[in-house]
Parts: structure tokens; C-alpha cells; sequence
């Protein structure tokens, strides 16, 4: 069962005013973006804000419909979905987001929380549900009196668990992480990360993992792809986009992320400039007037997105 | 202002319980009827004053009757009218609130334009027109009030609307497959609720003022009904002679939209800001709050957002 | 650039929160010192009392319900918990700025840039007209604000995130302060954005030699660019030392423990050593180590008394009862 994105464009209109005039223009959060998610793998989505990785959850989540491009599930197209498609999607696909405050009902008890997504017209019985939702909380490691309570007795971390909980109740086998931990105490982060791991190895989970912490998408990922602008820049096995990245991006993305020990030896490629302006992209290469190697040909032609190695894409004029 | 959310709200509280109480045991607690009066007794000075007695303590009217036992009764008109009135508003004004503002698009366009005919109608002119046209009756009165009154509702519940629309768990409830339907009922309507509370309290006031208004103009409820507002305009001959009349019913009113307000006030401090703290208040001041203890205890109760530190 | 005496001295810093729960121990005892150009790190995690600490320094801690309740800040040789308010109006923005986490709240929607800016010079340096702009151009270019001249008369929300950080410390900057605190500066920042923003005050503080207290919980941070750093819990400063010293040779259990918590971004972790419990809390904080319930190496002793500073080596000290030395002196 695999999860593929086949050039997925996300363009979101610039209205003035009254919405009944039409669109002064788009902001091209995505532009173009295939990846895959494999059964039991974890993809790790790394980039800066504007690189449309979250406009990238919210059209895997179904949350948003691509302008163009096509999702498919089980090589299914989702656009030729019908209601039980739906539904098997919607089973097999749950997420997990940032913040562990706004993710949960703050009126609605842990219990009808995390059976939310459990379909009701299965004939799942009420002691079923429960036994259920008893499982997946003992799975995440909250104690067994938490289906009664309300989330504000829990603390962020506690809650996070929550979140995970309910997206584990219906057997996914896919998460869409957006964030995971970043919201969370550093001290807490580590058992939320071993959580997910261990999740992941104990019921054969996929995951895609996006943070903007190289460091988390470390921990957890087997392969990276890395966006900006919009599109992807790089994809590969995660240890070896770590260990030789492609894309000067890339490069300039892995030095900013600061390493544990003030000896480090860590190359430093100090970015000029900003991201770019979603509405108006630069020409040819969307990195090309910050790339510290940016040559002739970056600023009139987009790169190829090209195998450049084995299983190592990228789209870069440098290859 | 730490000090303002632990004030109990004694003074409204106790005359709104009053109002109630008198509201629900008028038949009893009145000295006299309301609505026959004897021509002998006409115009008697409340107690304290040179004709006064114990009989009539706030007076007579021009035709005998006893302005207490008429003030009493009137509360009860008070009383069901808001109840009704705002009842029936904020039913309709929720609902479509709540739809606008999740559903968005054409549908809040329309709705919202719709609320803005609403609530640019001049209340009172449109109040007076409305219930001349049509018999003057206490159904058609308390209707008129609650047509004029839903916009208002609507606006406010859409507001809120937006605003937890953009909470994550809204998005994550689609994530998990459920319908628009449970969304609004299950998600969006609970976290709405305290506001609908303190604007529904709020407005009582409101109905109250307009209903007396009405009355007063001679288009509210119609005589020989003990409203407060119809008992002010037939004291309106005799403010000189007869002053008392007019000013207790006036005072009744007074002290019941005042006190409704203040207990308004307060609910809106102690409900709104104890709800988006429950939100994020521990994520954001120094003060962390969970209970030290061995790894894997119970989770704390209660403790993670007093919030003091907000 | 090292002087001989300390910029700053702070002595046993307390500071309570009285609430109607009782009373928060935001900051419990908290000494240290820093001197003129130094960076010294104040790392913590939620409720470890490193921003209470920051704004105590500088008399700004939300009242009534939170006071300073004990110590001494001496900067400069002045206790800046002696002066009346008055006196601390001259202090900030001349002697100690800030720098706070949100570029977005910490400017002002409705003034331009350069109104903000001159703000601070006007107050503090009485300049007007056209020496006033020239040092608002002067603190712009300083932080590489490009097109200072023609950006002065924008507004904040015309600034990305990181442009709107550097303006912030511009506005810190440019009365020439002794002592600048960065609360978070670079949390809200895209990486790529944090190391320009880094590089650039690590230049700033070079030429202008300006002491910075850092608050981060990011010891990627305190890695890169700071001298020393303060490891506080529970609102104390359970270990002090040299940024070598406290990475090379970490002496209190919470150090340890954050270390090897943390996802190098450098290798692939096996399996990250998690810190099990929750953090304290500080209305109802034990007799004793408030670390001790999550502590591995747990004494009885730990229950019932604060550990005492230990020295571990020259500069570098943690509060811990299994400090080598720690017994002696008890």
C-alpha cells in the first residue's frame, strides 16, 4: 500500500476586497511536488515557511483540494474516489499536528476524543469503542482513568499523547506528523520522538514526518525530501542527504542547523535574502539569487528534477 | 483586574433571583389583583406620604389599582417575554450563525447580508409599524421583539464560529471522516456556548427596555396587562400629581436591566477568558503546572491552566 | 575586552509569584556574573524561571501579583533593585535593552520603523532632526537592514519575520547598551534566517562590545555563538560554567540528561535517553532537589536538603549531591 503525490500544484487566490471579482493573482504554495510514502517507511519533510510543506499535509489529509495534480492511494486516484473509497482513506490515513492545545476539544472528554474517528455506523458497539480506545491509550502510556477526563488536566506532552491516540484508533497505516514536537518541552521531546519510534516498529506504521527541526526529521526519517519555494529540491535515504547533500539548499539548510558541542566542526553557508514571494517566484531556478553557487543558466531555466545518483533526485543546474 | 474574577455577583445575582421568585409567585405574593381596581381607592400616595397606607404601600392608580401588586405581575410579563423573545432569537440567530460562519462561501455571504437588513432596521419604528399592523397581543409583541433581536445573535455566533473553526481540532475531526453536521454540533456549538450564555443574558436587558418601550408607545402589550412600560404611560398625566405612578414601575426596570447587565459583565469575564485559557495558558507563562511526582503518575487535576501567571 | 571588574553582578535573586494558589518560586536564588562583551546562556525548559530572571534584572515583572522578593543586581556596581523608578526608566534602553521572542507583537503596527527606532535615541540621547536620523540609519545599517533609508518610513508588517527581528534589535542597539538580553530571539525564525540573525549579532557585539545574557532552550544555540552558560531548573541555576566545560564535562544530572535527549542533527541517534516525569511545579516545590523525582541518581539526601554549589573546575559548578565533593560541603 503506498501513498504517491504525482505533481501536485496548490495555487491559493488573491482576492481584492469583494470576492465576487476575480483572482488579482495566486500564491503558489505548491508547485509541482510528486513524492511517495512507502508501507512501514518514514518520510521526512523538511524546509523553511513558504516551502509549502503544510499546504502538502493538507492535501494529503484531503483538508484541500490540489489545483492540479494527482493524490493517489493504493494506486487509486483520489479523484476517483467513491464514498467507501473515502472512507477506507480516512481510516487508513490520520495525523498528528502541532499543537497540542488547539488538537483537542477542550469541552469533550479524552474518551470521545480519541474514538472520534472510529466510524459509527459499523457496527461497533459502545463497549467495543471503549475497549478500543483503552488499547490505543495504553499504547501511547497514559493511565487507565484518562477516557474521563477533559484534556486541560494534561499536560502538552501528555496531550500530544491524546493526539497520537486518536490517530492510532482506527489501525492507520499512515501518519501525517506535522510538527510534532516543536510546540513541546525539549525534555519532552524525547519521549514523544521515542514514542512515535516505537509505535512505528511495534505496528508497522508510515509515517510522514514534517519539521522544520533537521534534527527530529533526523531521528525519525529513512528518507528526506527537501522543499523550498514551493517545490522539491532534493530527495533521498535520509543518512546520505546528511551525510553529502545535493542541492545547495539543502547544503545551506543542514549547516544552519546547529550541532551539540561548540567544537563541532560544521561548514557555514550564511543565506542572503529572504524566501520568496509565493505570488511572484523568481525566474528559472526559485533559489537561484540566494545560491551561493548560482550559475549563468539558474536565473532563465528551471532546473530538471533528475535521479543524480542512485536513488538521490534533485533539480539543480550544478548536475 | 486579578481581583474583579472572584467578586460573586451578590448584588445582581440577589435581585435577579428576587425578580424570578416574584416572577413565578405573583399570584401569592400579591397584596391585590393586578387588573381590577376600585374606583374608591383611586390615586392613594405610597405609604410614607400624607394619604398613604398600609393597604396600597406603593399607591393607586387612577383607577384603583394597587401599583405593588400591579408591579409584581408586571415582572412576570417581563420575565416570559425576554425568556421567549430571546429563546426564539437565539435559536434562529445561532443557527444560522454557526452555518455562515463554517460553511463560509455563498452561504455566509447570503446569510450575512440578510443579517445586515436585519440589523440596520431602525428597532423601533419597525417595532411600532410591525405590531400597529398587526393586533396588538402579547404573542405578536414577543415575536416582533425576537425578529428584531436574531441578527444580533447571528453576528456574534458567526464571530465565534470563525474563530474555533480555525482550531486544530476542527481539522482533525474531518481527518477523522466526520460529517459538517457533527462538526457544528459536536465541535463548534459546545465551544460557543458560554458566549451564547453571557449575549443571551446581555441582551435581556435589551428586551426588557424594548418591550417597555413598546408598551409605553401604546403597541406592546395591551392593557389592562401590568407591564411595566404600559403602567408608565398611564402615570405619564399625572407625573406631577400622582408621580408614583410612573416612577416604580421606572425604578423595576431600572433595577432589572441594570442588575441583568452587571451579572452579563461578569459572566463574560469569568467565562471567555477561563476558556482560551484553558487553551494555551500553560504553554506560555513561566509558571509550569504539574504535579512533581514519580514518572508515569496520574495526570495532575485541575492544575495545568489556573493560569495565574496570564 | 575582558575587564577586570564584572558588568553585572547578580546575588541571590529571588523573585515570587503570590497568587491565590499560593506562592510561585518563579526565581529562587540565582547568582552569577558577567562581564562586558561576554555571552553567557540562560537555558531552561518551561517554568525553569529564565525569563522571570530577565525581566527581574530589569524591574519588569508583572504586578502585584509577581516582586522581587530578595537579592542584589549590581550593574556596573549600582543595585538596580535600590533605584526608584525613575532612575530604571534612564537604565532601560540605555544601559539594558531587550530583545523578545515575537518580532511580530514586539513592533508597533501603526508607527513606521523609523519612529520606532528614533523613540529610544530621542529618550535617552535627546537627539532631533537630523543627527536623530542619522543615528536611526546608523542603528539600521548596523543590523544590515537593507535600504535603511528608504525603509525607515515602512511599517512592521512590510518586514518578513527575520527583518522584523533585526529591526527589533536595532531599536535594543541603538543607544550603544551595556548589557542586552535576547529572550528566544531566534525562536520564531526559520533556521536558515536564525544563523544570519546569529552571525550578525556575534559581529554586532564584537564591534560594539555589548554583554549578552542569551535565553534559549536550544543548546544548539548556546553551542554556537555563547561563552558561558547557565543551566537553570525549578528557578535556580543548577550548573555554571564555561560553554566548553558545562558540553565537555556536564556536572549536574538535568545537564546530562538534556544532552542526551536532544536529536543531533549531527549523527543518527539510536535511541534518545528520555527524561521520564513532568516538569515541577513551582507552587508546590519540594524540600529538597526539585530535580530529584526524574533524577537517576537519586539520593535520599536529595529529598531533603538543596545541594550546594560544588565547584567541578575553575568557573565551571553544579548544585548536586553527586558532584564529586558534594558531601564535604554539606
Amino acid at each position: 500500500m503506498k501513498l504517491e503525490a504525482i505533481g501536485l500544484k496548490k495555487y491559493f487566490p488573491l482576492t481584492s476586497g469583494f470576492s465576487l471579482r476575480g483572482a488579482r493573482g495566486w500564491v503558489k504554495a505548491l508547485d509541482g511536488v510528486s513524492v511517495q510514502v512507502a508501507e512501514g517507511e518514514t518520510l521526512g519533510i523538511v524546509g523553511e515557511s513558504g516551502s509549502g510543506k503544510t499546504t502538502l499535509a493538507k492535501l494529503f489529509l484531503l483538508l484541500e483540494r490540489p489545483t492540479s495534480g494527482s493524490l493517489l492511494f493504493d494506486g487509486k486516484a483520489v479523484g476517483d474516489f467513491g464514498r467507501e473509497d473515502f472512507v477506507r482513506y480516512r481510516r487508513a490515513v490520520q495525523a498528528v499536528f502541532q499543537d497540542p492545545y488547539s488538537s483537542l476539544n477542550p469541552r469533550m472528554r479524552v474518551g470521545q476524543i480519541v474514538a472520534e474517528p472510529l466510524p459509527r455506523d459499523n457496527g461497533m458497539s459502545r463497549p467495543m469503542v471503549a475497549q478500543r480506545v483503552a488499547e490505543v491509550l495504553q499504547l501511547v502510556g497514559l493511565p487507565r482513568e484518562s477516557p474521563a477526563l477533559y484534556p486541560h488536566e494534561f499536560s502538552g506532552g501528555q496531550r500530544q499523547r491524546i493526539a497520537i491516540a486518536r490517530a492510532l484508533v482506527t489501525y492507520p497505516k499512515f501518519i501525517i506528523l506535522d510538527e510534532p514536537v516543536s510546540a513541546l518541552d525539549v525534555s519532552i521531546r524525547a519521549q514523544i520522538l521515542n514514542l512515535l519510534k516505537h509505535l512505528q516498529e511495534t505496528l508497522g506504521l508510515a509515517y510522514m514526518i514534517i519539521s522544520h527541526d533537521l534534527a527530529a526529521a533526523r531521528y525519525l526519517a529513512t528518507r528526506l525530501a527537501v522543499m523550498y519555494a514551493g517545490k522539491l529540491v532534493e530527495t533521498g535515504e535520509c543518512d546520505a542527504v546528511y551525510a553529502a547533500p545535493l542541492h545547495p539548499y539543502t547544503e545551506a539548510l543542514l549547516s544552519a542547523a546547529l550541532p551539540l558541542h561548540p567544537s563541532a566542526r560544521r561548514q557555514r553557508i550564511v543565506l542572503a535574502g529572504e524566501v520568496p514571494n509565493p505570488v511572484n517566484p523568481p525566474a528559472g531556478c526559485r533559489f537561484h539569487p540566494r545560491c551561493p553557487r548560482v550559475l549563468p543558466q539558474c536565473s532563465s531555466q528551471e532546473p530538471e528534477w533528475r535521479e543524480v545518483k542512485a536513488e538521490r533526485f534533485t533539480a539543480c543546474h550544478l548536475y | 483586574m486579578r481581583a474583579a474574577k472572584h467578586d460573586v455577583p451578590w448584588f445582581p445575582g440577589l435581585v435577579l433571583a428576587a425578580l424570578v421568585f416574584t416572577a413565578v409567585f405573583a399570584s401569592y405574593l400579591a397584596p391585590h389583583s393586578p387588573t381590577a381596581g376600585d374606583i374608591t381607592q383611586k390615586l392613594i400616595p405610597p405609604l410614607w406620604m400624607e394619604r398613604g397606607e398600609w393597604e396600597h404601600p406603593l399607591g393607586t392608580d387612577r383607577f384603583g389599582r394597587d401599583v405593588l401588586s400591579r408591579i409584581i405581575h408586571g415582572s412576570r410579563i417581563s420575565l416570559i417575554v425576554s425568556l421567549i423573545a430571546i429563546g426564539v432569537a437565539g435559536t434562529i440567530g445561532t443557527l444560522l450563525g454557526l452555518i455562515s460562519g463554517y460553511r463560509g462561501g455563498v452561504t455566509d455571504a447570503v446569510l450575512m447580508r440578510l443579517t445586515d437588513v436585519g440589523l440596520s432596521l431602525p428597532t423601533i419604528l419597525i417595532a411600532v409599524v410591525l405590531v400597529a399592523v398587526s393586533e396588538p397581543s402579547f404573542s405578536n409583541v414577543v415575536l416582533v421583539i425576537a425578529l428584531l433581536l436574531w441578527p444580533r445573535f447571528a453576528r456574534q455566533m458567526r464571530g465565534e464560529t470563525l474563530a474555533i473553526k480555525e482550531q486544530d481540532f476542527v481539522a482533525l475531526a474531518v481527518v477523522a471522516g466526520r460529517s459538517s453536521a457533527w462538526i457544528i454540533s459536536r465541535h463548534i456549538f459546545p465551544n460557543v456556548v458560554p458566549t451564547l450564555l453571557v449575549i443571551s443574558t446581555l441582551q435581556v436587558g435589551y428586551v426588557v427596555l424594548l418591550e417597555g418601550t413598546l408598551s409605553f408607545l401604546g403597541v406592546g402589550v395591551p392593557p389592562p396587562s401590568p407591564a411595566w412600560g404600559l403602567m408608565i404611560a398611564d402615570g405619564r398625566g399625572f407625573l406631577a400629581t400622582a408621580w408614583w405612578i410612573s416612577l416604580f414601575p421606572g425604578l423595576a426596570m431600572v433595577l432589572t436591566v441594570l442588575s441583568v447587565n452587571l451579572l452579563g459583565d461578569w459572566l463574560r469575564d469569568h467565562l471567555d477568558p477561563k476558556l482560551r485559557q484553558l487553551g494555551r495558558a500553560a504553554v506560555l507563562e513561566a509558571p509550569a503546572a504539574a504535579s512533581v511526582g514519580p514518572v508515569d503518575e496520574a495526570p495532575v487535576r485541575g492544575a495545568a491552566a489556573g493560569g495565574d501567571g496570564a | 575586552m575582558r575587564e577586570s571588574s564584572p558588568l553585572l553582578v547578580v546575588e541571590d535573586l529571588k523573585t515570587y509569584f503570590f497568587t491565590r494558589r499560593g506562592v510561585t518560586k518563579a526565581v529562587d536564588g540565582v547568582s552569577f556574573t558577567l562581564h562586558a562583551g561576554e555571552t553567557l546562556a540562560l537555558v531552561g525548559e518551561s517554568g525553569s524561571g529564565k525569563s522571570v530572571t530577565c525581566l527581574s534584572l530589569v524591574r519588569l515583572v508583572p504586578e502585584p501579583a509577581g516582586r522581587i522578593v530578595g537579592g542584589r543586581v549590581l550593574l556596573e556596581g549600582e543595585d538596580l533593585l535600590q533605584k526608584s523608578s525613575a532612575e530604571m526608566r534612564r537604565v532601560r534602553g540605555k544601559k539594558i535593552a531587550m530583545v523578545l521572542q515575537d518580532p511580530l507583537t514586539s513592533l508597533n503596527p501603526a508607527l513606521t520603523i523609523g519612529t520606532q527606532v528614533g523613540e529610544v535615541v530621542r529618550l535617552h540621547q535627546g537627539l532631533r532632526g537630523a543627527p536623530l536620523r542619522e543615528r536611526v540609519l546608523e542603528a539600521l545599517r548596523r543590523l544590515r537592514i537593507p535600504a535603511a533609508g528608504t525603509r525607515l518610513r515602512h511599517y512592521s508588517h512590510q518586514f518578513s519575520g527575520g527583518m522584523r527581528q533585526r529591526v527589533s534589535s536595532a531599536i535594543a542597539l541603538s543607544c550603544a547598551p551595556r548589557l542586552l538580553i535576547a529572550d528566544e530571539p531566534t525562536t520564531a525564525l526559520d533556521v536558515t534566517i536564525q544563523a544570519q540573525y546569529l552571525e550578525l549579532l556575534k559581529e554586532v557585539q564584537a564591534s560594539a562590545g555589548v554583554a549578552i545574557i542569551l535565553v534559549t532552550h536550544d543548546f544548539g544555540i548556546v553551542a554556537a555563538i555563547t561563552d558561558r552558560v547557565a543551566v537553570m531548573y525549578a528557578g535556580r541555576i543548577v550548573e555554571m560554567g564555561s560553554t566548553l566545560q558545562v558540553f565537555d564535562n556536564p556536572s549536574h544530572p538535568y545537564t546530562r540528561a538534556l544532552l542526551r535527549c536532544l536529536p543531533d542533527v549531527g549523527l543518527k541517534r539510536e535511541q534518545l535517553v528520555e527524561i521520564g516525569g513532568q516538569p515541577p511545579d513551582l507552587a508546590r516545590l519540594p524540600q529538597g532537589c526539585p530535580f530529584a523525582p526524574r533524577c537517576p541518581e537519586r539520593q535520599p539526601i536529595c529529598d531533603e536538603t538543596y545541594p550546594p554549589s560544588v565547584p567541578v573546575a575553575g568557573g565551571h559548578a553544579a548544585s548536586c549531591w553527586a558532584a564529586p565533593g558534594a558531601k564535604a560541603r554539606a
